[in-house]
């Protein structure tokens, strides 16, 4: 698995019928369970931050399985129009933050 | 599971960027055609462009052109492409690119507003958001998108795809979409071979996994001619990550092994195949890893370096902030992929014509699912969109009013039970135990990457029988809701494309292509093979028969088409 969706934060998108991550994701792996999002199918996710980016709370990160070496930093998107702030959060605390666009 | 018929004048099949292309261009031609796309997932998002991309690497920068475009891609192929398609795909590249950069693309510019040239046909661009923007122009045109909508099979009457069935997994639909002509752009395969990386990261690879070859096996099941299936495709990716090597590669990264040696030096013709080969090789002999060595590397070069690999494989910078590399002095290891099908990089796919029809009449294919012109990229997909639209709107034109007041009750009834009866079944397997099977046959006896990808007849033939004992098994499957019988119908995808492999890997008695198509046993290449490997599969019986197709030079084809190659490009205005 290599999104983690925050229960804390997520609350389900209730203005849809479908949760934001889950209409995007580009191999049909989230699904709304109640009010929250759920990643459905963890193994076959692609990496490829679609739902990051268009979680309206930035209730999802992105994360490397330790079958490729992660060690835990967590990246979050946040986008508008002009430009993206890519955040990568280590689990030592320490934070970098790339800005595109 | 509700039945919905409905009816459209032309449906296109998938939702990437060939089919994004394609819908647009045909409600431009006519703005009256109803044009309906069906995407599995969400057009927004779908595809390879869903994570975006940093350059076009399909355009001709100034010294280039068609004649050249098609030099170079035959050459990197070993002569053997189709010279016509690969051509017009050379025609049309700059006019593509110039129109997405209309509809919002940004395309990096130098002080003189030129685009900044990453090499002779590649120019470097902000795609994060590419797939975002054509979504948008499919929108605006009046196109008709139905989204988490998965086809599933044509429908034939009397030799003539009029439509398809397709399931919409979220709303639980089973639509019957009767269309007077159809596009296929659904893309390639992966998922065939085993993966570079296993458990939870099984899907940290280069193409998308959940491109499974669904107008592949539409096709194969219809009895369309197929291409060059046994020209496979294997990517050389930053190890773990899968991450893309171009962006080193031309940031003046050298491929070194263990020793420090640059071992393209031995060799004398550096083609994109030659350049796994040799890393494959380096491997096989003890002299591995390799890298892709960059040297020392200024802060502000690094962080030039992440910015253009977020917005396309972000995950190669999540590596690096995770393991707080200081990156001064960069060197990644590299690695070959699975081997995949996919007509954009090679040339697997619908045998088509100058045109983009197919050899099922009422039936164009463009882009990754369309063979015969390797190495047309994202740009070279939307030229084959606009010239398979095009196609298609001249052909639904000529058609009878009626057209579509097809009777096609018994192909409904036999389609939906089909579906039916694996979401029935009490008891069965589960499709991702028997997509294990399918991999490790494939990886063991049809060569796959732990085998060196090296090829030889005795192993291939055992790989059929195994085949066919899992197709046996394949009726076993079962599914519990609709999103379980999308993974079943993935499956038999790919089981479906992996057995028409097998049969051009088999068939092709010598080696073309290093790495992509290495034949142990025949090991050299040979001049009477330039010729194309098309198969066939007959509906009816299910058997695969094999057809030779000649190879010709593009003034071959100009010298024998029905029309000029001129009055051709006049008329699609390219």
């Amino acid at each position: 698995m290599a999104i983690k969706i925050d229960q804390s934060i997520c609350d389900g998108c209730p203005d849809y019928q479908e949760g934001r991550c889950e209409r995007i994701c580009p191999g049909n792996l989230i699904e709304k369970e109640g009010e929250k999002a759920e990643m459905k199918r963890p193994a076959e996710c692609w990496d490829c931050a679609a739902c990051v980016k268009a979680c309206p709370r930035n209730a999802i990160s992105l994360y490397l399985p330790e079958e490729v070496g992660g060690r835990g930093t967590k990246l979050k998107v946040q986008q508008n129009k002009k430009r993206s702030l890519w955040i990568f959060d280590r689990e030592d605390g320490s934070r970098k933050v790339y800005k595109t666009g | 599971m509700e039945k919905k018929i409905i009816k459209t004048d032309l449906l296109v099949i998938g939702g990437g960027a060939a089919g994004c292309y394609a819908a647009v261009t045909a409600r431009r031609e006519d703005p009256e055609l109803k044009v309906t796309v069906i995407e599995k997932a969400h057009i927004e998002r779908s595809g390879c462009l869903a994570a975006g991309i940093n350059a076009i690497n399909a355009y001709l920068n100034p010294g280039e052109t068609p004649e050249s475009y098609l030099h170079y891609v035959k050459n990197d192929s070993y002569g053997l492409v189709r010279d016509d398609l690969v051509y017009s795909i050379g025609r049309g590249l700059n006019k593509v690119t110039r129109e997405v950069e209309d509809w919002g693309l940004k395309i990096l510019k130098d002080e003189n507003g030129n685009y900044l040239k990453r090499s002779s046909r590649s120019i470097k661009i902000e795609g994060e958001n590419f797939k975002e923007i054509l979504a948008a122009k499919v929108e605006r045109s009046g196109v008709q998108v139905l989204n988490k909508t998965a086809a599933l099979n044509y429908i034939k009457k009397d030799g003539r795809i009029c439509g398809a069935f397709a399931l919409n997994i979220k709303e639980d639909k089973f639509y019957v979409i009767k269309a007077k002509a159809v596009i296929c752009a659904t893309g390639g395969a992966a998922g065939i071979y085993e993966p570079n990386n296993s458990g939870q990261a099984k899907h940290k690879m280069w193409y998308p996994p959940f491109n499974t070859g669904a107008g592949y096996a539409m096709g194969i099941r219809a009895g369309a001619e197929m291409t060059t299936f046994e020209m496979r495709f294997v990517a050389l990716r930053v190890k773990d990550v899968i991450a893309p090597t171009g962006s080193f590669a031309f940031a003046g990264g050298q491929q070194v092994n263990e020793q420090g040696e640059e071992y393209l030096k031995k060799y004398s013709r550096i083609t994109t195949a030659m350049r796994l080969y040799a890393t494959v090789r380096e491997n096989k002999e003890g002299r591995g890893p390799c890298y892709l060595d960059l040297g020392h590397l200024e802060a502000e070069k690094k962080e030039k370096l992440a910015q253009s690999l977020l917005g396309m494989c972000p995950g190669i910078v999540l590596k690096w902030e995770d393991s707080q590399s200081d990156l001064s002095e960069l060197k990644v290891e590299i690695e070959g992929t699975e081997p995949y099908i996919v007509g954009g990089h090679c040339q697997s796919g619908y045998w088509i014509d100058l045109d983009r029809s197919t050899s099922l009449p009422g039936l164009f294919a463009a882009g990754d699912v369309a063979g015969g012109s390797p190495k047309k990229y994202v740009t070279g997909a939307f030229v084959e969109g606009e010239i398979a639209a095009k196609s298609a709107v001249k052909e639904i034109a000529e058609l009878p009013q009626n057209f579509l007041n097809l009777n096609i009750s018994e192909l409904i009834t036999n389609e939906y039970q089909r579906v039916k009866s694996v979401l029935d079944k009490p008891e069965g397997i589960e499709a991702v135990r028997l997509e294990e099977k399918l991999q490790q046959i494939m990886e063991n006896y049809a060569g796959g990457r732990t085998q060196y990808y090296e090829l030889e007849a005795s192993k291939l033939k055992q790989a059929r029988s195994k085949l066919k004992e899992l197709k046996n098994e394949s009726k076993m499957l079962k599914a519990e809701s609709l999103r379980d019988f999308l993974a079943v119908q993935e499956l038999l995808e790919r089981i479906d494309v992996a057995e028409v492999l097998l049969e051009h890997l088999l068939y092709r008695e010598e080696t073309r292509w290093p790495a992509y198509q290495s034949r142990v046993d025949f090991s050299e290449r040979k001049k009477e093979w330039r010729k194309f490997v098309n198969s066939r599969q007959n509906p009816a019986s299910g058997e695969i028969e094999i057809i030779e197709r000649e190879y010709k030079s593009l003034e071959e084809y100009a010298a024998f088409a029905s029309r000029s190659q001129e009055d051709f490009y006049l008329e699609y205005n390219l």
